[in-house]
């Protein structure tokens, strides 16, 4: 029984440990007063009100959904491309070649945007929501293609000779065989990525000027001190991303495998 | 629809080794062949020629007449069975049957007809709008069968189809493959290390060992007469009495052996006695007398080992029909038929 009480007791703490500055974060949103910290006065919806009524924000919000659907979409293709090249054919070195695409995993992200501010520098390309969207493919790439290249075993390789066997030319073998059969992983690895270009600020921040995302705007809100309203967006913020990973848990990984 | 195949002076080389050398083989139209051999015989490297998935080194493929030996798997009229059937996983089995007549552009109605009227044949009608994962090992096995049937291919291969199902299930997916066979008339060529569904489902055999064909023939004519002693030692339980050429013929542990074939070389050589053709008797060519060591029951016959007293070295075993009451320690008189004998030269190896 004592065992029991000290199990609950740790999941408590666990989850306590994690929830709680969200939870704070949320709670203060609801503050009917412009500093969040106790004691919490309302609940208002005021700052909600605010957030969604403020014109830069909102801007920011859309620009952060484009850079993230965007980015995201365009790792997930070239992600595929490279783990069905490297998966399906011998290439001298292939070794080399798929250690060169993860390697990106393991440099900073301040590194990557130090390194992409200097070359767009050099090339003349101006810092703007493109950049930043450059920035995220590549730090999201090697994330696709380890994703999509775990999934491609020799049994997905037999189907798609199965599939070339009874006629299908190799456009419709990629696009009526594999895809569809490796829809969990190439999703899996667009919604991981969404979530990581949806909450990125250093790339974004050194990439983009006049137009923003909204980490940036958040931060440059943060500038000017506390604010039930930061936590109102933070708020947003997070269901955002909730929603994501819910409908990810949902319909990808929750989904019945054979 | 059905075709013949010639296969001329195939070769064919991996990175660092021969997989097949100089493989020559006519099938007629209809057949139902069985490519029998070890794992590393070469049998699945040739269906894969077969098949278009690889090309080999030298040699050439016909199938109807037609050189083949380049052509892609798509543009072939060849269909191949996998071995781990390779269903699209993301399909229902009625799109996965009429996947064939989609890509040669059949229009859905049509094409939807045909699939279930295969997956009716292969005994999954009501099933049609499953997907793969839900069915068992067997009934996976004919969905590959149907697609691999809708397209009316002149070839069909088969890579090992019955080796992931239970005994029982093998026996009965092994008349039904015959039976389609015949029903659908297709040229069926069937990989397997298993020497009895080859001989119960092969018009003829083909026995395959390090890249070689060893022989090839009709069940009946490879278990009896093998060509070679790789092929009798595959085929079934054989005894091995060595041998020499004496001046009356061969010169055996149990005496003179007059040969029942021509004898080719100088010896020595191995005399093959499948266990089902020792005797309980004196006709024919004599074993002298020899006493029981074991025996078990097996419904249609005792197997035993018997313990010869012209040879102590020599541990016959034999197949004794249940009357004899072939009980261990009991004393037996031995003899075989002499023309149903085979005698090879011994240097061959033997694994």
């Amino acid at each position: 029984m004592n065992m029991r009480g000290l199990q609950w007791g740790y999941l408590l703490l666990a989850f306590a440990f994690i929830y709680l500055p969200v939870a704070s974060l949320v709670l203060f949103s609801f503050k009917d007063g412009s500093l969040p910290l106790p004691p919490f006065e309302g609940p208002t919806l005021r700052w909600y009100g605010e957030v969604l009524g403020d014109r830069r924000l909102m801007a920011a919000l859309g620009h952060s959904l484009m850079v993230a659907v965007g980015s995201s979409l365009t790792a997930c293709v070239l992600g595929f491309l490279a783990a069905y090249g490297l998966a399906r054919h011998v290439l001298p070195g292939s070794v080399w070649l798929r250690g060169l695409l993860i390697a990106p995993m393991t440099v900073s992200y301040l590194i990557v945007g130090l390194g992409l501010l200097i070359v767009f520098n050099q090339l003349g390309i101006g810092l703007s929501l493109w950049a930043a969207g450059i920035g995220h493919v590549v730090i999201n790439l090697p994330l696709c293609f380890a994703i999509i290249y775990a999934s491609m075993g020799a049994q997905q390789q037999n189907i798609e000779r199965a599939a070339r066997d009874l006629g299908a030319g190799e456009v419709r073998v990629i696009t009526q065989v594999t895809v569809p059969m490796l829809a969990p992983a190439i999703l899996a690895a667009f919604f991981l990525a969404m979530t990581l270009s949806w909450d990125e600020f250093v790339i974004a921040f050194l990439l983009t000027r006049f137009e923003v995302t909204l980490p940036v705007e958040i931060w440059s809100l943060l500038r000017s001190g506390l604010s039930s309203k930061t936590n109102a967006i933070g708020s947003l913020v997070f269901l955002g991303s909730a929603a994501i990973v819910l409908l990810l848990e949902l319909f990808i990984f929750g989904r019945r495998r054979p | 629809m059905t075709a013949p195949i010639t296969i001329e002076s195939l070769c064919h080389d991996f990175v660092d080794f021969r997989a097949l050398s100089d493989i020559a083989l006519e099938i007629d139209a209809g057949e139902y062949i069985v490519l029998l051999g070890p794992s590393g015989c070469g049998k699945t490297t040739l269906l894969s020629i077969l098949g278009g998935f690889i090309v080999p080194t030298r040699g050439a493929v016909k199938i109807g007449g037609r050189d083949m030996t380049g052509v892609a798997p798509a543009k072939r009229p060849t269909t191949t069975m996998f071995q781990d059937y390779a269903l699209f996983p993301h399909m229902t089995l009625r799109d996965n049957v009429a996947f064939g007549l989609r890509m040669r552009g059949m229009a859905r109605r049509e094409r939807y007809a045909r699939a279930e009227r295969l997956l009716e044949l292969v005994g999954l009608h009501g099933d049609a709008g499953k997907r793969p994962h839900e069915l068992s090992g067997g009934q996976r096995q004919r969905v590959a069968l149907a697609r691999a049937l809708a397209v009316e291919p002149d070839v069909l291969l088969l890579d090992e189809p019955l080796g992931a199902l239970d005994l029982k299930l093998r026996r009965t997916m092994q008349d039904e493959l015959k039976s389609l066979q015949r029903e659908f008339g297709t040229t069926f060529i069937h990989v397997t290390h298993d020497q009895e569904e080859a001989m119960a489902i092969a018009d003829r055999i083909v026995v395959m060992n390090r890249g070689r064909i060893e022989d090839v023939g009709p069940p009946e004519r490879v278990y009896q007469q093998p060509a070679s002693l790789f092929a009798a030692n595959f085929m079934g339980e054989t005894n091995r009495l060595p041998a020499t050429r004496g001046s009356q013929g061969l010169e055996t542990p149990f005496g003179h052996l007059a040969p029942p074939q021509a004898l080719v070389g100088d010896g020595p050589f191995t005399v093959c006695l499948r266990p089902e053709q020792i005797r309980s008797g004196s006709e024919g060519w004599s074993l002298g007398s020899a006493r029981v060591g074991d025996s078990a029951f097996f419904g249609t016959h005792f197997r035993c080992h018997l313990h010869c007293d012209d040879d102590a070295e020599t541990t016959l075993i034999a197949h004794l029909p249940p009357e004899v009451q072939p009980q261990p320690g009991a004393r037996l008189t031995l003899s075989v038929d002499p023309a149903r004998l085979s005698v090879f030269a011994a240097e061959e190896s033997i694994s």
